[in-house]
């Protein structure tokens, strides 16, 4: 039942991005709310997929890379339509939409199998401490999306040159707020995220800090965002430097979501 | 005889760069360089027009090449050389010169099609050249015509419905840098007429005007009409702490702000955004500002950019506004025709009714005890015979729809009516 969610809502979302695809290029009010509205069914099938993986699987669906990312994709869409109910900004949900499609992509092509928990997870600290980090990582994909959108149309305001986004994207000010708003909402959360992660880890391991390779490297992406937070109070960072650096700070965490799990070994390998 | 050649000398933002440009305005106004020209003896009527975009001379003349060597020589001899001169400078005679006179007034040849200002800076022009004499009887018609022909494009084409001039660029730049600009602060810098023009769309939407100028008192007279207020030049950096959108508009010769200050500038401000739009020529703002992060320096020629996007339509409406220019065109060379034979119909005229008058005073004076009444009726009559007989002659002139060139129907009817000999008797 739940994989039969999985690829409706799969399927959903791909009609959304296209719908979102289309208003990109036409521009036409009627078709931005279509795809809004088909992507909100995308999302709230995947929510329904998602309960019905807990209910099979018995424990939190989040430990497998599939479950992992489709999590993750799910957070993301539910974070941006967090933020379209208080405000809009334009094609963002163009941007999103593609990239909740190759998060679901990802997950559909890796191993679906409902494995049992390893001792060491059981515990009431795996959904909070995995959520958590998951949720924020959404949110910072957001900011990463908005830094991105936020270099395109610069880019085309200082060279004077107006092709493709000046006219389709929002203003640098929308976009540099968003890119803020997406952090001071994913950072929080990215902090608490490590902080679980340390009370957990002394409960199961004894220890707070192993320089796991996982950790040392959300330790890395945490000092990065930590950066541009206190950069933007202090001496106000904003603008084309906090995008770049939201994005490579994205980089970073998407590193210590996957490359360190297939690149280096630890204690956080996905249970296969 | 035939009639002066009419010419329009000059160049714009098409044909040359901004640099050259701001060497060639006459930044000094124009009472000197019109003085100026009103020493050539090889012109007739002049007028000058000088903007930001543009610096045109109209003239007419009876030796089109001597004169517009003359004239080039005189305004722009001392800014450019002579190899940039005949690089960029376009000379238009006759049709030509109309053709371009009127386009230019209905805003078909402006950087910003459709935009509104360039007929009020060449009523300004006009008025200039008027006061000091320097039109006359040809391009008072010429420049009245022009000015109709712009309302006629304005009328009947929506050009300027997308109330394009460079105040509507500007804003539609400041909204794309800042989102909403009901919370942003403006300055101007230089308090001519062009900085009131630019921020005539601006004003509306933004918390606050601010104007800095030179000489305070002009300062406080346009910031009064934006409810804003004035500041002295002196204090530019200071302002530039506090404002968002600057549009600059000296005259000055060189630049008045560098990128270090604004350096400077953008870490007291937090690295606020700053949008610097530079409408000066000779440009007021170092190029090298727009490198800075969060600093946006537009100058006018990059404004041009913005405007091209919603330009399909616009071209559009600059096909039907091209036909009524061409058709004011036919019009104007028709009554520009005319002149040719006005001398010869008014001597016509003025022969007859003398012929009208001796011949009634020598009847009347023959006749005794005429009434008022009686006196009248017989003059009428002579006038009235007199008209009769002079319709064709006169329809003759006047009609172009003749296999004989007007010139040689004017001849005819010269020596019909020995208008010549009756001028050597006089």
């Amino acid at each position: 039942m739940s994989f039969v969610l999985f690829q409706i809502s799969c399927i959903v979302y791909l009609l959304s991005t296209a719908t979102y695809m289309v208003y990109f290029f036409s521009e036409k009010k009627q078709i931005r709310q279509l795809a809004r509205q088909v992507f909100f069914v995308a999302a709230a099938l995947h929510t329904l997929n998602i309960l019905f993986r807990y209910l099979e699987a018995g424990h939190t669906p989040i430990t497998s890379h599939h479950e992992t990312i489709s999590f993750f994709a799910w957070a993301t869409a539910w974070s941006y339509l967090s933020f379209r109910w208080r405000y809009t900004v334009k094609n963002l949900g163009t941007f999103v939409s593609m990239l909740v499609v190759l998060l679901m992509l990802v997950a559909a092509f890796s191993s679906r199998e409902i494995i049992p928990l390893s001792p060491v997870l059981q515990s009431w600290w795996l959904p909070v401490h995995a959520s958590i980090t998951l949720v924020a990582y959404a949110f910072l994909a957001l900011s990463c999306i908005g830094g991105l959108m936020y270099l395109l149309q610069e880019r085309e305001i200082k060279q004077k040159r107006f092709g493709l986004f000046y006219s389709r994207l929002p203003s640098l000010e929308v976009l540099d707020k968003l890119n803020h708003h997406c952090l001071s909402a994913g950072f929080p959360l990215l902090t608490l995220g490590l902080v679980t992660g340390i009370l957990w880890a002394k409960q199961a391991w004894g220890a707070y800090w192993h320089w796991d390779p996982k950790e040392t490297w959300s330790l890395v992406t945490w000092f990065l965002y930590a950066g541009v937070m206190h950069q933007r109070f202090t001496i106000g960072w904003r603008g084309r430097r906090a995008a770049m650096i939201s994005i490579i700070a994205f980089v970073s965490a998407m590193f210590t979501l996957w490359g360190v799990s297939f690149l280096m070994k630890g204690v956080h390998t996905y249970a296969s | 005889m035939p009639r002066d050649t009419i010419v329009l000398l000059g160049v714009n933002h098409k044909t040359t760069p901004l640099a050259v440009r701001e060497k060639m305005a006459l930044s000094g106004g124009y009472q000197e360089p019109l003085t100026a020209l009103g020493g050539l003896e090889a012109l007739k009527e002049f007028y000058l027009l000088s903007t930001c975009n543009r610096v045109e001379v109209l003239f007419t003349c009876r030796d089109a090449g001597v004169a517009a060597q003359q004239v080039l020589e005189l305004l722009f001899a001392g800014a450019v050389g002579s190899r940039e001169l005949e690089q960029y400078i376009y000379q238009y005679q006759d049709d030509a010169a109309i053709e371009h006179l009127f386009l230019v007034a209905s805003s078909l040849d402006s950087m910003i099609v459709g935009e509104a200002q360039i007929l009020g800076q060449l009523k300004e022009a006009y008025r200039h050249a008027a006061e000091l004499r320097c039109s006359g009887f040809i391009l008072n018609k010429l420049l009245h015509k022009a000015f109709s022909v712009a309302k006629r494009v304005r009328t009947e084409t929506r050009i300027g419905a997308s109330a394009v001039s460079i105040s509507y660029a500007a804003v539609e730049l400041a909204r794309k840098i800042f989102g909403d600009l009901a919370d942003k602060k403006v300055l101007l810098v230089g308090a001519g007429e062009m900085a009131e023009l630019a921020a005539e769309h601006l004003v509306g939407q933004v918390a606050e005007v601010i104007v800095a100028n030179r000489t305070l008192s002009r300062a406080v007279t346009l910031a009064r009409c934006f409810n804003g207020h004035a500041v002295a030049l002196e204090e530019l950096l200071e302002q530039l702490e506090q404002v968002d959108i600057v549009i600059s508009s000296t005259g000055a010769a060189d630049l008045i702000l560098h990128k270090e200050e604004v350096r400077t500038v953008m870490r007291e401000r937090r690295n606020r955004p700053l949008f610097f739009i530079d409408i000066a020529v000779p440009r007021d703002l170092d190029s090298a500002i727009n490198e800075l992060d969060n600093v946006y320096l537009y100058d006018i020629d990059d404004l041009k950019n913005v405007v091209e996007m919603n330009k399909s339509e616009r071209d559009r409406e600059a096909i039907k506004a091209e036909r009524i220019v061409d058709e004011e065109l036919l019009k104007f060379n028709r009554w520009l025709a005319n002149q040719v034979a006005t001398p010869t119909i008014r001597e016509l005229r003025e022969l007859v009714d003398q012929v009208v008058r001796m011949e009634c005073d020598k009847t009347l004076s023959r006749l005794s005890e005429v009434s008022e009444q009686e006196c009248q009726a017989i003059e009428k009559m002579g006038a009235a015979i007199a008209n009769k007989i002079l319709h064709h002659p006169m329809q003759y002139l006047k009609a172009d729809h003749h296999c004989l060139s007007r010139n040689e129907r004017i001849t005819t009817v010269r020596s019909l009516f020995e208008l010549d000999n009756r001028a050597e008797k006089r």
